[in-house]
């Protein structure tokens, strides 16, 4: 209960301010063109594998499927500019409020069931929109849509170079952050966590589980939906496998385990190493047509999921006190 | 006419469908534990296949028997190596081991065959034959034909063989299994075995009839959780059903609608599924 109880110390205080002023500062050190977009990729696969992990990590509820909220905040924002020309300002709001209405569509029917099924059926929607969107014509077919070439004005949120976006981003994963460790302090992230660890055991305490499930799905698939619409925006222009593939859904999975599912800074960390390594990875084996990057994607996964499923946090976690111990009797 | 050879030509298919979904749920049944590399089982039965005929030029039943060992011996590896040690533990480790093993399989995959179709080069079972005004490729028909027969081996062992009563033991009370003199760890070691090598040999003849790339893997992966959610978990004669149906359903949507729309349908069906009777068609509540 205690690892459940602990506070921020005032050592991992010190260190979660050093992180956010070294977040603040980077576009301003390092102002290559090539780093900003390191660090702009960065955030956002920060973003999407934090709210991966309100459901995720803090319910145990593994979707792999949470490209369907990806794309859609991706997609609605585009598709109402195509058609109607309204600015991604109003468009992304509604593909957030899509993206709840789709979690709701899947949570209510697969929360009935117990964990392996929701993974399944998140992959089926998933790989069911998917393939939809690529055969609808509306809303490009294979091809895709694409965003405002201009910007008419700031809400078409279309800047010239990545550091807007990199301090909307920023200000993105602050509020995902914020919000999920303020639900962590609260009853809501108790029952979380009791419905992660039994679940029959949490509903014979009254915990309302399936509702305590559906609320954090929402939750999730509104920052995922975000992370989506910033991406779309950002890159102007989706197709559907990067908006709905499946890789999309495991980056999110990947990025959070290996730092540490359930934990509140454990996506961060994951992002923080993998994101580089992709792009290394990328730049030695020459772009993503060689498949090398998912390769070492699968080897982490297999390995984390092998020998630490707790993901790195909790390595450090029982791995400082050794260190520290140590570091005494030298 | 067209239509009974969309129907017959469905059912053929399905008939492959149904030997490696059984793979899938005989996991899911013994373990509870969902497999989502099976897909990538299939593509590697098929790639097998494709070296035996290049290298070595061996015929079907050489690259078919060569895919079912290969893939045996894979499966029980991956049980003694990873699944052993993640199958009691934690749901997140259990989802991201299978999971994580599938990206693998399937990118190595990429780098080593590339992400370009192939096909296997002319065998013995190239050719038509024209059964009551009908036309089937001989490989389809013998690939349905085998994988019907396979199937119904694979479930005679399980309902009718001491193996089977040992291997459903160890399913039922691993603890009393282990009472009973019955070692849980090889009995699940044969079960991943077994599973890997159905899906082996599914894949061997599915390369016979069709073109295939390393992404084939995620379809068929897909399609053995439609068919064993249609047909239930842990249910072998649930998969055949279940492969048959969702074979013509496939062919019938594809010959009606075009064939982009056929995974629509399917993963339409499944979805529905998911949703109104979870437990599948000769699933337990």
């Amino acid at each position: 209960m205690s690892k459940l109880l602990a506070q921020p110390a005032s050592g991992q205080r010190v260190s979660i301010c050093l992180l956010a002023v070294a977040l603040v500062l980077y576009p301003l050190v390092f102002s290559d063109a090539f780093y900003r977009d390191i660090g702009v990729t960065f955030l956002l696969a920060a973003i999407s594998a934090s709210a991966w992990n309100i459901v995720g990590g803090y319910a145990g509820q593994v979707s792999v499927g949470h490209s369907m909220f990806f794309g859609l905040g991706a997609y609605t924002p585009l598709l109402l500019y195509a058609l109607w020309g309204w600015p991604p300002l109003v468009g992304i709001p509604a593909g957030i409020l899509l993206s709840i209405g789709l979690a709701v569509i899947v949570g209510l029917p697969t929360f009935r069931l117990s964990g392996h099924y929701f993974s399944m059926a998140t992959i089926a929607v998933a790989e069911l929109i998917r393939i939809f969107v690529g055969t609808w014509a509306l809303v490009g077919g294979a091809i895709g849509l694409q965003g405002p070439a201009i910007a008419r004005g700031w809400w078409d949120l279309t800047f010239r170079g990545d550091l807007p976006y990199y301090y909307i981003f920023l200000a993105v994963l602050a509020l995902a952050l914020a919000v999920t460790y303020a639900l962590e302090q609260r009853r809501f992230g108790y029952y979380l966590r009791a419905i992660k660890s039994s679940e029959r055991a949490a509903r014979s305490l009254g915990v309302p589980v399936r509702r305590t499930k559906l609320q954090a799905l929402a939750l999730s698939a509104t920052f995922t939906a975000m992370a989506g619409s910033l991406y779309g925006v950002k890159t102007g222009f989706i197709d559907p496998d990067s908006g709905f593939g499946i890789l999309v859904s495991v980056q999110m999975v990947i990025f959070a385990a290996l730092g540490g599912a359930g934990t509140l800074f454990g996506p961060l960390i994951g992002a923080l190493i993998l994101v580089p390594l992709q792009t290394a990875a990328n730049t030695w084996f020459g772009g993503g047509g060689s498949g090398a990057t998912f390769v070492i994607y699968g080897g982490i996964i297999v390995l984390i999921a092998r020998f630490e499923p707790g993901g790195l946090f909790d390595l450090w976690r029982r791995l400082a006190p050794l260190l520290r111990r140590r570091g005494h009797a030298a | 006419m067209v239509l009974v050879q969309v129907v017959v030509g469905g059912l053929l298919l399905g008939a492959v469908y149904a030997l490696f979904s059984s793979g899938l749920t005989l996991i899911w049944g013994m373990m509870n534990f969902i497999n989502f590399a099976h897909g990538e089982f299939v593509m590697l039965g098929m790639y097998v296949a494709l070296l035996v005929v290049v290298w070595l030029g061996g015929g079907p039943a050489a690259f078919g028997l060569a895919a079912a060992i290969a893939l045996f011996a894979l499966g029980v590896a991956v049980y003694a190596l990873l699944i052993r040690h993640v199958a009691r533990g934690p749901m997140l480790a259990q989802i991201l081991s299978s999971f994580g093993l599938a990206l693998l399989l399937r990118y190595t995959a990429f780098w080593i065959f590339s992400a370009n179709f192939v096909t296997l080069p002319q065998t013995s079972l190239a050719g038509t034959i024209a059964i009551g005004g009908i036309y089937l490729p001989v490989a389809q028909v013998v690939a349905g034909l085998v994988a019907v027969t396979l199937t119904i081996a694979l479930h005679l062992l399980l309902t009718r063989s001491a193996l089977g009563s040992r291997l459903l033991a160890v399913a039922e009370d691993r603890t009393a299994a282990m009472l009973m003199g019955i070692r849980p760890d090889r009995m699940q070691a044969l079960t991943w075995g077994l599973s890997a090598g159905a899906a082996g040999v599914a894949g061997a003849l599915l390369a016979t009839a069709y073109p295939w790339s390393p992404s084939v893997g995620e379809t068929f992966g897909l399609l053995a959780f439609v068919t064993v959610a249609l047909g239930g978990f842990g249910s072998v004669l649930g998969s055949l059903y279940a492969g048959l149906i969702i074979g013509l359903i496939e062919a019938v949507s594809a010959y009606w609608l075009g064939a982009i729309y056929k995974d629509i349908v399917v993963y339409g069906l499944f979805v529905a599924l998911l949703w109104l009777r979870p437990q599948g068609l000769m699933g337990k509540a």
